[in-house]
């Protein structure tokens, strides 16, 4: 008995416990291949693949294209609305070398792994696309080691959310907005807020203080860390200095974008960080009291406009595609000015060429459009680094304990300096 | 209810086993035979699917975690695979090092033996809270009174909920402008200060399973037969002893049973913390438990995050072991005694 209830209760409790091991063991293998050389004349039916379809934007595209296209038909698998779960989803298709998944719709930040991992088409020779019209900012997003692997599809940039009733005319500059946080002070209200809880809008929050103070995180090739300097020193410390003044409240330390822009929409924050998502939010929500007195301007920066971090989706062309001609003329369909202007005006997404944003219809249904194009053409992308999942780790820690006042502004660019350094060996 | 039983039958079975009779051997004989074959033809398709979804990704993650991660071609940019790593992958989070370097704050390997820690702070007092308050509910619940049966049913409410939505609604009520900081009129940045954020995941989880632990309990205490009590209220024990002397032992199988799935439970802890705190708080890892660090690793790289689960999976296989070993054999032993006073 003694023995046996003991390898009941041992094996019981292996079994359990391998569940942990079989989730790793699923998601073996990777490496390089030269799947990219073939069939890149292939045409046929072919499958896109993209995240929930929020705002039934992809359907009509598709039925549009169906419909001139009956021999290339495309199919909509749609994934689920989590980030992680469209990347881990993508990630196992690719390592089966899934030929039905033609063209995937990747996040800004997932296309260098994806690209390293040899599971994009380069969009070079008979795949070279016009990038000319796109916003500058959006293309560097889909290029790697100096090739582009992804056509961007849409983009986000943060603004910077006030209230127009307090403040006329709104601060161009970091230092223009600390002052007016007195006028925060009198109406007995949080002055400052972005998004520092300890996730991804962090490293966004983060890369645009050091952007915009002149730092970078990584060099251009996208892995060399070269943020140990005199400039970023400076824009972490501005994040720094207002979180221990006051400046930001200390409860910002928990916020992500919901929560700053519920504290907005209530009246009780004077400036915010977020993404034009709120615009049409804060103008409609029953809760929100700043329907009409609030305004929104780019970020604030040294002297002019800030520079933000840039969000949005790159479409991209499977390696393992089996027709990739038919693949390639997707792409360039969703690249079109047509779909662009539908995408912004049925699902509010940023588009990525340039001339949208002075369409006068276009900005009558999507005010924040020019200012948006402002923060755009200023923007810097997040690291467009292959170990992008430790390089934010690393951004996001250390820029945490520095906010918090854990550790010093020095000694965590240092680690953060580090710690991006030990990501890329 | 049924652990307690399926134990004592088991036990039953074995205390029988000297007594065979005489006929006992042939017929073990006759089912070498023939019935032995068959029976291994039944058995063998289970054998051949436990091996293949239970065997198979166990080795694969082994083998997996003694090689390199892929690195980066320098010329052409690419992933190329990483080969043999030995044990380096292993040495990397038990002796936090990151390549020839001592891993920097902000890697994940710096921070496994924090995780280590926080996931057994988390084990040892969510379980101890649970037990006490899980052993108070039984006892509440085993007493005859009107309603009882409701009461019952509604203690499951939150064990019933999942896991996933519990941590949702207690993230709203641990927000800064949440219900938990109204009522107690304070301040406290419930997912963001170290001690905090550790204690919002420990109410959380306490909340959630105690009812488990509490029906675990209560299962054991409705076995205890009636006259047991009467007789020690006979011989004159107070309320404290008879719970000291007479429950607390005839109840401890059920208990041991409910604290070692709660322990190996809590060891694995994913869920709660992703979602409530994000593994943030204190430094940036304050609530950070091995099964976050572990999918955390999977995001940068498999073959290291193999290693990280084989070094978890022995971690709690270890701890399980020291349970059964040493506590569980004190189980048995008070099974045979209770069995040896019931039979007298």
């Amino acid at each position: 008995m003694v023995m046996r209830s003991r390898s009941v209760n041992a094996a019981a409790a292996c079994l359990g416990i391998g569940v942990l091991l079989i989730g790793v063991a699923g998601c073996g293998g990777g490496g390089g291949n030269n799947a990219a050389g073939q069939n890149t004349s292939g045409r046929g039916p072919i499958t896109y693949v993209q995240g929930k379809d929020n705002n039934n934007v992809v359907r009509p595209t598709i039925d549009k294209w169906n419909a001139d296209h009956p021999n290339e038909k495309v199919t909509f698998k749609e994934q689920s609305d989590s980030a992680d779960a469209q990347h881990d989803d993508l990630v196992q298709h690719f390592q089966a070398k899934d030929a039905n998944y033609d063209v995937v719709d990747v996040d800004v930040v997932w296309t260098a792994e994806f690209a390293a991992k040899g599971w994009l088409q380069p969009l070079e020779g008979q795949f070279a696309l016009d990038t000319s019209k796109l916003l500058p900012a959006t293309v560097k997003t889909g290029t790697y080691n100096g090739k582009l692997y992804a056509a961007p599809q849409s983009s986000d940039g943060g603004l910077l959310y006030y209230r127009k009733d307090l403040v006329p005319t709104p601060p161009k500059t970091w230092d223009e907005m600390m002052s007016d946080c007195s006028i925060a002070k009198q109406n007995n209200m949080d002055c400052y807020a972005g998004q520092f809880a300890k996730y991804e809008g962090l490293t966004v929050n983060a890369a645009e203080a050091i952007n915009t103070a002149g730092g970078v995180i990584v060099k251009s090739d996208g892995k060399t860390p070269d943020v140990n300097t005199a400039e970023a020193n400076k824009g972490l410390t501005n994040l720094v200095t207002a979180y221990k003044n006051g400046n930001i409240p200390q409860q910002a330390i928990t916020y992500q974008e919901e929560q700053g822009r519920q504290s907005f929409e209530a009246g009780k924050l004077l400036f915010l960080r977020n993404w034009p998502y709120v615009y049409s939010l804060a103008t409609t929500d029953g809760s929100s009291v700043v329907k009409d007195k609030f305004g929104i301007a780019p970020l604030p920066g040294l002297n002019g406009p800030g520079a933000s971090s840039l969000g949005g989706h790159n479409a991209a062309i499977s390696a393992y595609s089996a027709h990739k001609a038919t693949a390639f003329d997707f792409v360039k369909y969703l690249e079109s000015e047509d779909r662009q202007t539908f995408n912004a005006t049925q699902g509010s997404l940023a588009p990525v060429i340039a001339s949208l944003y002075d369409d006068a219809t276009l900005v009558q249904k999507l005010p924040y459009l020019p200012v948006l194009k402002t923060s755009i053409l200023n923007a810097v992308p997040r690291p467009v680094t292959p170990f992008y999942p430790a390089v934010t780790k690393a951004v996001e820690d250390n820029a945490y304990a520095a906010i918090k006042g854990d550790k010093t502004v020095d000694q965590a660019l240092k680690d953060m300096q580090a710690a991006i350094q030990a990501a890329g060996s | 209810m049924s652990v307690t039983s399926g134990v004592d039958t088991d036990e039953g079975r074995v205390s029988k086993a000297p007594e065979k009779s005489p006929s006992e051997p042939r017929r073990n004989a006759s089912l070498r035979k023939g019935e032995g074959r068959r029976a291994i033809f039944l058995i063998l398709p289970t054998l051949v699917l436990l091996a293949v979804v239970i065997g198979y990704p166990v080795v694969k993650a082994i083998i997996m975690s003694f090689q390199k991660d892929p690195g980066l071609d320098k010329s052409t940019g690419l992933f190329v695979s990483g080969g043999n790593a030995g044990f380096s992958n292993y040495t990397h989070w038990l002796l936090q090092r990151c390549g020839e370097a001592s891993c920097p704050p902000g890697t994940l390997g710096s921070q496994f033996w924090d995780s280590v820690t926080t996931t057994f702070f988390f084990t040892a007092v969510t379980v101890v809270v649970e037990v006490c308050l899980g052993m108070w509910m039984a006892i509440v619940m085993n007493r005859a009174f009107r309603g009882r049966g409701l009461l019952r049913a509604s203690v499951l409410v939150p064990w019933a909920i999942p896991t996933a939505v519990t941590a949702k609604l207690w993230f709203f009520i641990f927000a800064y402008d949440g219900i938990a900081n109204h009522l107690l009129g304070t301040h406290i940045l419930w997912t963001g200060d170290e001690w905090a954020s550790r204690f919002a995941v420990i109410i959380a989880d306490v909340w959630k399973t105690t009812p488990f632990i509490a029906l675990l309990i209560l299962a054991g205490l409705q076995v205890i037969p009636g006259d047991i009590y009467e007789a020690a209220r006979v011989d004159g024990a107070s309320a404290w002893q008879r719970f000291t002397r007479v429950t607390l032992p005839l109840v401890r199988p059920a208990l041991m049973v409910a604290v070692l799935f709660r322990v190996l439970d809590v060891l694995r802890i994913y869920d709660l913390p992703a979602i409530l705190t994000n593994g943030g708080g204190g430094t940036g890892h304050a609530t950070t438990t091995l099964s976050i660090l572990v999918v955390d690793q999977i995001r940068q790289g498999f073959n290291s995050a193999a290693a990280l689960s084989t070094l978890t999976f022995l971690l709690i296989f270890l701890v399980a072991f020291i349970f059964v070993r040493f506590l569980g054999a004190h189980v048995v032993q008070t099974q045979q005694s209770q069995q040896k006073g019931g039979a007298a």
